[in-house]
């Protein structure tokens, strides 16, 4: 039996032109929620390091039940639970119920959930800056915001981005988990074609192909950055 | 030679330089407190840097020394007294907690600038080159002008001998060239007092050498320095005041070669001979 290529083809009747766009679409997801992870992670790191014990508890709560909870039940929740919160909140402003780009609601449960794991990696990676680099900051008049953005965030990179790596490629595949509530990115795309075609194997192959793409391009970016965050550091 | 400032106690008796007139203080602490929980480190110091002074801090481990010197730029906040710089007070209240605490971050921060600190351990901000951590505090803090700050840095790398390797990671440098940038760095900021903690204790004994050299060069032009020091023979040398703590107290304090020559208490007697 041969293998119908014609089926990939960007424009219709091949599916390849969905592929894509699912692609896409996970690769807005995965960058989008990433992003926000890694700004929830900045804070989280900086609240249970240096917070008052109020920060500190809740921030243990976040970052344990969310990483307590398989993340499917939680894309699930958060999902349904997030745009119905929405919607309530709009109608006891007396608007209509909003419809909730897709999206928006996808960057938001990833960048949820990727917040606890980013808060765990940064606060180890901040822990690992040497005490002494921060109190020359502190001893030469830096005020806290300066110190963080000049002197803690660089000086912690190196430590943080093996973890950071490991979240990146990991959320790029935690796109695929929006394919239950129905968000049309690369999974469900493929879902789609082979559903059309029935030729399940083709799309599933392809689509492993460009996870597989993706996570090859990352590394590639990731050895730049680590490279480059490593600058100072003696290989040993 | 300013009168305004208020003399403490200790001004003018301790002053190294006989000369008569009064020179205007730029360090003074006043009956000076630190605990750390249930230790008493610090026990109530005085003691006033006038400016030109180079003043020695000695005594054995564990007298507090290293405490009175982070006392003076706040790493370490006092219990309870008095420091001002240039005769401001630093302004400090108590918690909740009833502990001690800065009472204006801007105000310390402002000071801060003033005040060169040299460390134990360098230091140095890893993930910069030498250049850029001389650059740091004077474009980001200080707001000078990137130009100017390079420029005055690469003076003063090549003042301290470190100009070829202005574009290298402070990893790939001996102890003593890490001290050394260290020292650099604090001298960029143009400070009104440098402040060594023990600045050759953590580096091996055939690096101390160039890095004394660059420390006794910064005394012979007159910068006024506070310097927590082992090297009794350097601080000998270079300092015109010697203070010498004995569990958290001054138990004794003056010229170097009285001092070191003609020791009073039973204690500095000791202190010296066993060095010796």
């Amino acid at each position: 039996m041969g293998i119908d290529w014609s089926l990939l083809a960007l424009s219709p009747p091949g599916w390849g032109g969905v592929l894509l766009r699912g692609l896409v679409t996970s690769l807005e997801i995965a960058g989008g929620g990433y992003a926000l992870g890694l700004a929830i992670g900045v804070g989280g790191a900086f609240g249970k390091l240096y917070g008052g014990p109020v920060t500190r508890d809740l921030l243990e709560c976040y970052t344990t039940a969310i990483r307590a909870i398989p993340e499917l039940v939680l894309i699930v929740l958060i999902y349904y639970a997030g745009t119905d919160a929405v919607n309530r909140l709009a109608e006891s402003l007396g608007h209509d119920a909003v419809n909730i780009n897709g999206l928006v609601a996808g960057i938001f449960v990833i960048g949820i959930v990727q917040g606890a794991y980013s808060t765990e990696v940064l606060r180890g990676a901040i822990k690992a800056v040497p005490f002494g680099e921060i109190e020359a900051a502190r001893a030469y008049g830096m005020p806290s915001g300066l110190l963080l953005r000049r002197i803690t965030l660089p000086a912690m990179l190196p430590h943080a981005i093996p973890g950071l790596a490991n979240l990146w490629l990991i959320a790029t595949k935690d796109t695929a988990l929006l394919a239950v509530v129905g968000f049309t990115e690369l999974t469900m795309a493929t879902r789609q074609a082979g559903g059309a075609t029935k030729d399940y194997f083709l799309f599933f192959c392809a689509a492993g192909i460009l996870y597989l793409m993706v996570t090859l391009v990352s590394n590639q970016i990731i050895r730049v950055v680590e490279r480059r965050a490593r600058r100072g550091m003696r290989e040993v | 030679m300013s009168q305004e400032t208020a003399p403490s106690p200790t001004a003018d008796r301790a002053s190294g330089h006989a000369t008569g007139a009064m020179r205007e203080a730029v360090v003074e602490l006043v009956d000076v407190h630190k605990s750390f929980g249930q230790l008493e480190v610090l026990k109530g110091i005085s003691m006033t840097s006038h400016v030109g002074d180079v003043t020695a801090i000695i005594g054995a481990s564990g007298s507090g020394k290293s405490t009175l010197l982070r006392c003076i730029n706040m790493l370490e906040i006092p219990s309870s007294g008095t420091v001002r710089v240039h005769g401001e007070e630093i302004g400090l209240r108590r918690n909740g907690h009833g502990e001690s605490e800065i009472a204006d971050r801007r105000q310390i921060q402002r000071i801060r600038t003033r005040l060169g600190m040299v460390f134990q351990s360098f230091n140095l901000w890893q993930h910069m080159t030498l250049r850029d951590n001389v650059i740091e505090v004077p474009i980001h803090v200080l707001g000078r002008k990137r130009d100017e700050a390079i420029r005055d840095a690469d003076a003063l790398l090549e003042r301290v001998g470190l100009f070829e390797k202005r574009d290298t990671f402070p990893a790939y440098l001996s102890g003593g060239q890490q001290q050394r940038a260290a020292i650099a760095r604090a001298l960029a900021i143009n400070p009104d007092v440098m402040l060594f903690d023990e600045p050759t204790s953590a580096l091996d004994p055939e690096l101390v050498g160039e890095v004394l050299t660059v420390i006794r060069d910064l005394a012979s032009e007159g910068r006024t320095m506070i310097l927590v020091t082992h090297e009794m023979s350097f601080a000998r040398e270079v300092a015109n005041r010697v203070i010498f703590l004995h569990q958290g107290l001054v138990e004794e304090e003056g010229e170097p070669n009285a001092i070191f020559n003609h020791p009073k208490s039973e204690r500095l007697q000791r202190f010296i001979g066993s060095i010796r």
